[in-house]
């Protein structure tokens, strides 16, 4: 008969254990597993990335709800366990079910800690720990604007750059002076810092929470020095508590965690803990590495097979927040007896310390360029002796520079079979090789798919990647990068290089000299590489209908039912009694269904039929309003100063400007405009792409706001004085942006991604501007307007009527049309 | 099999697809860039998309409305999606004049 095996706690740890144990052992136990949150095994470190709207939570489940079945594992999900008999050996949850056990595992991870404060039970106030949490963000995110971190540590950056990225504003309060200050030390802390406020991050250092305001919801923070700070949401990230209540009151021996012994054997027989729950030789653990260890040593017992003991781990952390690299392991401080190689380089942002006590190096700090973590990781693993050449392991031999004491290749060799390469997902050496040399991966990713290995926080990347070059042999390595599409592995920098130095002005050359997979595109390259070549050479490269989207090749809006919405240009909102009554006119003559005001100001004719548009647009006679195109849309205004008493300049005139200027431009995505004739800002020129606002003597210019999907509130460029200035800086703004955004990517989006402060610092200096200017101007002098281009070209214009049959096939047509 | 004129091909822009309408049929016409003309069925089996709004791709148009990718040749919707339009037989003759051939019973009879 097999074994009865039951396991509370359905998380990472767990389930790995579990894995192990069937691969040594599959029929020796009758297996049940207790889960309380309703989902199987997922990535829980990948949730940063689900919020960060790297990942979807699809894209993080471990084990699916298949895995059980296949293995025959009983899963009760959403059940808690609540009692466990140990006299008995039966385990009860909290719907009623009592089950009988041989082996117990604990396997409840951890709680995460809630800084008692009075208020904290409001709506509003959540921790970082599991999938419900993550949801919880991403709702709020689409109704609140402000958010609170309390916790500047690993997963509260992680937790405040997903909420940046869901728009919303966030300040990090922080009780130390720095952060990350157990992982990193005061110099990489302020780099670090540094950094994430480029990134739109706000620090609260040296906070001391005191009071969560509110009513049912949280309105805000009060600090113990009195100050206040508004907010929608707090996100709680101030530490986790490993979860042993339950074992406890089992009668099991509880420090911190669950004490357990080099076997992970509790202190009742037959009863086990693994994971963040457990305590070994008095410490406690809160990231991965460890608990796939223990769960290797733990699957070994249980599976009746010798083995060493887990005998603790050397940690290692990686921030995954996008454009920060940091990277900490080991013992970093400063101590007696130890000495510290240091390089700092505030040019390039980059710091290495490398930590040595008797020679061995016992700890790193990297900051900026982390390439060297995975060699270094290595080395305090492997405690390599480097006395009097300690300079060696950042320079090399000679002392300056040059090649690495070690490669990455020696240490993979001398790496054994079953240590760990990727902490996330407990992937060892052995895994790798087997799939190199069985599955027949040769790339990166391939690994990536077959083995979860760099799936995780990434940081083994390099190391995996010396595995494959060592295993296969440098040439038998593929690379591959995701590229811009499907057809193709560059990405959109290398390719609008490639355009620019080449001198590559057709797509057709493009896709033929960097070797598309696909001869003629997909309808995602071809759109963008008509932009990027238009926007690189727009002299030499002849805009190409067949590679714009159908909106743009046919100057209209395409409708759900085929038809198509016609908006003429109304310049700042201002139009005339003779406009309208045309417009009027020709709705009526072409019987459009339907005639309505845009929120752009100006006049949508929907319901068209294709063949009858340039019929209208010939009667209408109006500039398109490209309502349809990746372009200046439109340019909202208030009245301003012409008839609002509040009004302190005249937005109308300064919005007509700004339209009639920029108009007709091709950009990456979109680009809506508005000017407001005071701070009470009645043309909400602070959600659009760029926003004038006008103030006693002067301008305000915003930039990178959207009021679509994701609204984020515009940031301020600059104040100017003059409306020529306005120009100026729109020009330059919107060229910059032309240039380093990627095809579809809103000036949202594209700010965040590039850094408001790149932006601001590329704009920042008149002659940039200027250059900046006198290209935008070129292109702007050969647009023309396009209904107008079709009404006077009949090749054009037939191209918008159907084809009907011409008569039958037979032998008089085909004379006749011979002798033609 | 009954065999109607379309027009010339000059009427067709390359990889641009144009309208063929007869009775209640209606197709959709696209120039390759090997010169050969293709017609299929003006309607994406996902939601109806006007397929002679799509992108052109070698033998390929991607439906304007979600993008669904559908090979000229055979009408099948490329993986991962699924589903097919109906094709129809065009020929070019020398003299550039573009003939579709009709499957018996479709559209309306040309005298
Ligand atoms: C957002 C985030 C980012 C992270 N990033 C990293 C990282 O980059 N690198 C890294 O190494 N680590 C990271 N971690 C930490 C890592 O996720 C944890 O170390 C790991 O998940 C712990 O695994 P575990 O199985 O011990 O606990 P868990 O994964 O928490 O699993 C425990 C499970 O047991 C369940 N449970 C508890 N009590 C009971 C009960 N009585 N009955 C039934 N079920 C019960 C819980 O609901 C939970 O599902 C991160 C954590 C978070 C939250
Ligand atoms: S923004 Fe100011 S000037 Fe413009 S309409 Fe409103 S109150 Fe008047
Ligand atoms: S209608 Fe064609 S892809 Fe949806």
């Amino acid at each position: 008969m097999k074994k009865k095996l039951v396991m509370i706690g359905n998380g990472m740890a767990g389930v790995s254990f579990v894995e192990q144990l069937l691969k040594l052992n599959p029929n020796r136990y009758e297996i049940v597993i207790i889960g309380s949150e309703p989902h199987p095994n997922y990535n829980r470190i990948m949730l940063s990335s689900v919020l960060a709207g790297d990942a979807s939570m699809k894209d993080i489940i471990l084990n699916d709800w298949n895995w059980y079945r296949d293995n025959g594992i009983q899963l009760l999900t959403g059940q808690e366990a609540v009692s466990v008999d140990a006299e008995e050996r039966t385990v009860t949850t909290n719907a009623g079910v009592t089950l009988a056990y041989d082996e117990l595992v604990f396997a409840t991870g951890s709680v995460p800690f809630m800084l008692p404060l009075p208020g904290a039970d409001k709506e509003g106030v959540i921790a970082f720990r599991d999938i419900k949490d993550c949801e919880t963000m991403m709702e709020t995110s689409k109704n609140y604007r402000k958010a609170i971190v309390i916790g500047g540590g690993l997963l509260g950056l992680e937790a405040a750059r997903g909420l940046i990225n869901l728009n919303m504003e966030v300040a990090v309060v922080h009780i130390n002076k720095n952060l990350m200050n157990l992982q990193l030390d005061e110099t990489a802390s302020r780099m670090l810092k540094a950094e994430l406020e480029s990134q739109g991050m706000r620090f609260l250092m040296e906070h001391k929470s005191a009071r969560i305001t509110g009513k049912e919801r949280v309105t805000g923070l009060t600090f113990e020095d009195g100050t206040h700070e508004a907010a929608d949401l707090i996100v709680m990230a101030v530490g986790i508590r490993p979860n042993a209540r339950l074992a406890k009151e089992s009668g099991l021996e509880v420090n911190r965690g669950i004490v357990v012994d080099d076997h992970l054997q509790a202190s009742i027989p037959n009863i086990h803990a693994v994971g963040e729950c457990a305590e070994h030789r008095g410490l406690t653990y809160g990231l991965v590495a460890p608990l796939y260890e223990q769960g290797a040593v733990l699957a070994k017992k249980l599976a009746g097979v010798d083995s060493g003991g887990y005998h603790g781990t050397v940690l290692s952390t990686k921030l995954k927040v996008s454009g920060v690299n940091v990277f900490s392991a080991g013992r970093y401080t400063d101590e007696p007896g130890t000495k510290a190689l240091r390089v700092q380089d505030d040019l390039d942002g980059v710091y290495k310390k490398v930590v040595f006590e008797n020679g061995k190096i016992i700890g790193t700090v990297l900051f900026g360029d982390t390439s060297d973590s995975s060699r270094l990781f290595s080395l305090i693993r492997s405690g390599q002796d480097f006395t009097g050449k300690e300079k060696e392991v950042l320079f090399g031999p000679s002392g300056g520079g040059g090649s690495k004491t070690l490669s990455m290749e020696d240490l993979v060799t001398a790496m054994s079979g079953d240590e760990i390469v990727c902490g996330c997902n407990g992937v060892t050496k052995d895994t790798l090789v087997e799939a190199i040399t069985e599955k027949g991966c040769v790339s990166l990713g391939e690994l990536k798919a077959c083995t979860k290995a760099s799936a995780g926080c990434g940081g083994c990347k390099p190391l995996v990647e010396a595995i494959l070059t060592t295993t296969l042999g440098a040439d038998q390595v593929t690379k591959v990068k995701e590229g811009i599409c499907g057809c193709t592995t560059m990405s959109r920098d290398e390719v609008v290089n490639a355009i620019q130095q080449m001198r590559l002005t057709t797509t057709k050359e493009v896709m033929h000299v960097l070797e598309w997979h696909n001869p003629e595109g997909c309808s995602k390259c071809r759109p963008a590489l008509n932009y990027y070549l238009g926007m690189a050479f727009p002299e030499e490269h002849g805009d190409e209908p067949e590679s714009r989207f159908v909106n743009e090749r046919n100057h209209a809006n395409i409708q759900k039912d085929g038809t198509f919405s016609v908006v003429p240009r109304i310049y700042g909102g201002v139009t005339t009694p003779e406009d309208l009554k045309r417009i009027a006119i020709v709705a009526e003559k072409y019987q459009v269904p339907l005639v309505k005001f845009t929120g752009g100001q100006r006049i949508d004719l929907l319901g068209v039929k294709k063949e009858d548009l340039p019929g209208m647009w010939k009667d209408l006679d109006m500039p398109s309003g490209y309502a349809y195109g990746k372009s200046l849309r439109t340019v909202k205004t208030c009245v301003g100063n012409t008839f609002c008493r509040f009004g302190t300049q005249d937005a109308i005139k300064m919005g007509i400007d700004l339209e009639k200027k920029f108009e007709r431009l091709d950009t990456p995505h979109k680009v809506k405009l508005a000017v407001s004739g005071c701070p009470r800002n009645c043309a909400e020129a602070t959600i659009k792409d760029l926003g004038v606002v006008a103030i006693d003597g002067g301008w305000e210019l915003y930039m990178a706001g959207n009021g679509g999907t994701r609204v984020r509130a515009a940031d301020l460029l600059v104040k100017v004085k003059t409306e020529e200035e306005v120009l100026e800086w729109t020009g330059a703004y919107l060229q910059y942006y032309r240039e380093t955004a990627n095809y579809l990517e809103r000036t949202s989006e594209w700010a965040v991604r590039v850094g408001l402060d790149t932006v601001k610092k590329a704009l920042e200096k008149k002659e940039d501007r200027d250059a900046l200017n006198a290209r935008i101007d070129k292109t702007l002098d050969l647009m023309q307007d396009p209904w107008k281009q079709i009404i006077e070209n009949d090749d054009l214009r037939v191209a918008f009527d159907a084809l009907t049959a011409k008569g039958a096939v037979n032998p008089e047509a085909a004379a006749a049309n011979e002798s033609k | 099999m009954n065999e109607v004129i379309v027009g010339h091909i000059s009427e067709f822009p390359e990889r641009s697809g144009r309208v063929f309408r007869m009775g209640t049929l209606e197709l959709a016409m696209f120039k390759l860039s090997d010169g050969t003309v293709k017609a299929i069925d003006n309607l994406c089996p996902h939601k109806q998309g006007k397929l002679s709004e799509g992108i052109v791709c070698d033998h390929h148009v991607f439906c304007p409305l979600h993008d669904r990718k559908i090979n000229l040749h055979d009408g099948l919707v490329q993986a991962p999606d699924d589903g097919c339009v109906e094709t129809y037989r065009v020929e070019v003759d020398g003299g550039g004049i573009v003939i579709l051939f009709l499957k018996d019973g479709l559209g309306t009879k040309v005298s």
